[in-house]
């Protein structure tokens, strides 16, 4: 089974009653273990792609497949529960809740499966471990680095086993030598059979990448 | 979600703004503490009041002139002693009936000047209202058939009369004529703010020469059985009635004033407790602004929270929770604080209060409901973020 797969899908907003269409007919396919880049300039439609392919938001036409299910089918508690359940998300400034330890901030996605806080910290300290970060558990996002704070996102993408990570632009707010490592880790997720869906507009990052999706105007070039 | 994560994450929030969720409390504080104290002293007047009008004995008549009702007219009384033994007839017992008739007057005892409530009454009132003597004797039969002037003074006409001396044997005058104290009263103290122990009872004979009629105001029985007293009533407005046919006459029991008491009283609280629940309202209000800007201010923390599967259900619950958790917090404090303010008015001020347990379940019960209904158009809100919305503001 396919992890994303994408016939035809268009997105369209309505803007002061206007419609702007974002995406128009974009078909694609992301399997298991895939290492995709999407690049674009701004406003070619990568964003909306990435929000459609995270189940954050519904396509207006065609068929949108999430872990074999279609999104179209889906109520939104559905949709909650397929993102937690198949989907991680890295945002390019790292979202953490700023008052919360790293180790709770990385149990976070455990919260809404209704796990108790003694297994949300196990867990946790198992996913710091694994991006480098055991010695940061107890650590505030004001008390780390760029590169430590989207290695703590990181995790809490991974914490609930997701086949699809996601990740917009997550080097775009740190220096070069700090991406390198944090890509460095996106590429290791290919060994357990995670899906890395890249979306950013550098070309370097991208063309590390297994495969290209260029996007201009709202299509796959 | 579960629900003890939903309030630690409630409770984090409002610790987050420690001042702001103090501030915003404090609304719901002033509320539920205004609506405790003003219950607390509403109910420990009505108890006080059911208790002196208790005291009276349950099977009291008071027979008075004019009708009972709101808006009634004053009626002059046409009653005079004759009509008095007409009805001693009726009863059966001379013991059991006692008179009055009341007038306000300037009591003076050497230098000491008072102005006390006069009351012309017969031998029996002690025994007719259960009053106790301090000090000396009551008027005698012989008092009263020979209008001597002797009185016996309430226990704040005596005190500003002669402070702390005994008046037994001393001579006042009222109004200007001198009288011989022969008692004094145990003190009453005070009812609805009204002073009761500045009274001087007089023989009912030498009060009405006094005050030059043959009148009386209103007489009281002392059933002697209560299963009874309805005939015994209509009995006694029946001969006076005869006698006096231009005139309405009106009995009433114990029972019938506590009824109508109670209901006085009763109004009064619960207009008393509606103003401070108005104070309550508004305190829910500031409650669900301080929501709305929670919400606006944590639009990306929601949307974050969407995105790793919060459903909208879950937001919606961690925002209301978060709202019942200031009122309630706010309902508790306000509970100690009324409940303080209600035992320091009874003790330190001469209005009586009394904390019941279902004006403090009543006020926590509202401060409940107030965090429910003003949180959930904020909760709702919430819950109803577009995560790709939410996660873009900045």
């Amino acid at each position: 089974m396919s992890a994303i797969v994408a016939d035809n899908v268009s997105r369209t907003y309505q803007l002061d009653g206007f419609e702007v269409p974002a995406l128009r007919g974009v078909s694609l396919t992301v399997e298991a273990g895939d290492y995709v880049a999407i690049v674009g300039t701004s406003g070619s439609g990568k964003s909306t792609l990435m929000h459609l392919l995270g189940g954050l938001d519904r396509p207006t036409s065609g068929t949108l497949l999430i872990g074999g299910r279609d999104v179209s089918t889906l109520s939104p508690n559905e949709m909650a529960e397929l993102r937690n359940t198949t989907i991680g998300f890295v945002f390019q400034s790292f979202h953490l809740l700023s008052r919360t330890t790293a180790q709770d901030n990385v149990g976070l996605p455990l919260v809404y499966r209704g796990a108790g806080r003694k297994e949300r910290r196990a867990r946790a300290a198992e996913m710091l471990d694994r991006v480098g970060l055991a010695h940061r558990m107890t650590h505030r996002p004001n008390q780390m680095s760029g590169g430590e704070q989207q290695r703590v996102a990181i995790a809490r993408a991974l914490v609930t086993g997701p086949s699809v990570l996601l990740a917009d632009e997550p080097t775009g707010n740190l220096d070069s030598a700090t991406g390198q490592s944090v890509l460095a880790l996106l590429e290791s997720l290919k060994d357990d059979g995670v899906a890395v869906v890249l979306v950013t507009h550098d070309r370097e990052v991208a063309a590390r990448a297994d495969r290209q999706i260029v996007m201009k105007d709202g299509k796959i070039q | 979600m579960r629900l003890a994560e939903a309030w630690r994450v409630a409770l984090e929030a409002l610790r987050a703004n420690r001042l702001r969720s103090l501030l915003t409390m404090l609304g719901v504080v002033i509320g539920v503490a205004a609506v405790v104290a003003l219950v607390g002293i509403g109910t420990g007047t009505k108890q006080q009041i059911e208790q002196q009008v208790e005291g009276l004995g349950s099977n009291l008549l008071i027979v008075v002139p004019g009708r009972l009702e709101a808006g009634a007219a004053p009626t002059s009384s046409p009653l005079t002693l004759d009509d008095v033994e007409a009805v001693t007839r009726i009863v059966g017992d001379r013991g059991r009936v006692a008179v009055t008739i009341s007038s306000g007057e300037t009591v003076r005892a050497g230098r000491n000047t008072g102005f006390a409530s006069m009351q012309g009454v017969l031998e029996t009132t002690p025994d007719v209202f259960v009053r106790k003597l301090d000090r000396g004797t009551y008027l005698t039969r012989t008092d009263v058939s020979t209008g001597r002037r002797v009185a016996v003074l309430g226990a704040g006409t005596a005190k500003s009369l002669f402070g702390e001396r005994d008046p037994i044997g001393r001579q006042i005058t009222i109004g200007g004529v001198r009288f011989r104290v022969i008692g004094t009263f145990e003190p009453l103290g005070q009812s609805l703010g009204v002073d009761r122990d500045g009274e001087v009872h007089v023989p009912v004979t030498a009060a009405q020469r006094l005050l030059g009629t043959e009148r009386i105001d209103g007489l009281a029985i002392r059933a002697p059985d209560r299963d009874r007293i309805d005939e015994l009533s209509a009995n006694i407005l029946n001969v006076l009635t005869k006698e006096h046919p231009d005139t309405d006459f009106s009995a009433v029991t114990q029972e019938q004033i506590l009824g109508v008491l109670g209901d006085i009283l009763g109004v009064l609280t619960g207009v008393l407790a509606a103003i401070a629940g108005i104070s309550l309202l508004v305190g829910g209000v500031g409650v669900s602004n301080i929501m709305l800007v929670s919400v606006r201010e944590r639009t990306k923390e929601i949307g974050l929270r969407k995105a790793v599967g919060a459903r909208p259900r879950d937001i919606g619950t961690q925002f209301l929770l978060e709202a019942v958790l200031l009122t309630t917090t706010g309902g508790i404090l306000g509970m100690l604080l009324g409940g303080s303010a209600a035992i320091l008015v009874d003790r330190l001020s001469p209005v009586p209060a009394a904390l019941t347990w279902w004006s403090m379940a009543l006020a926590f019960g509202v401060s409940a409901v107030v965090g429910i209904v003003f949180g959930v158009v904020p909760a709702q809100r919430a819950g109803r973020l577009d995560p790709v919305v939410a996660l873009r503001t900045e």
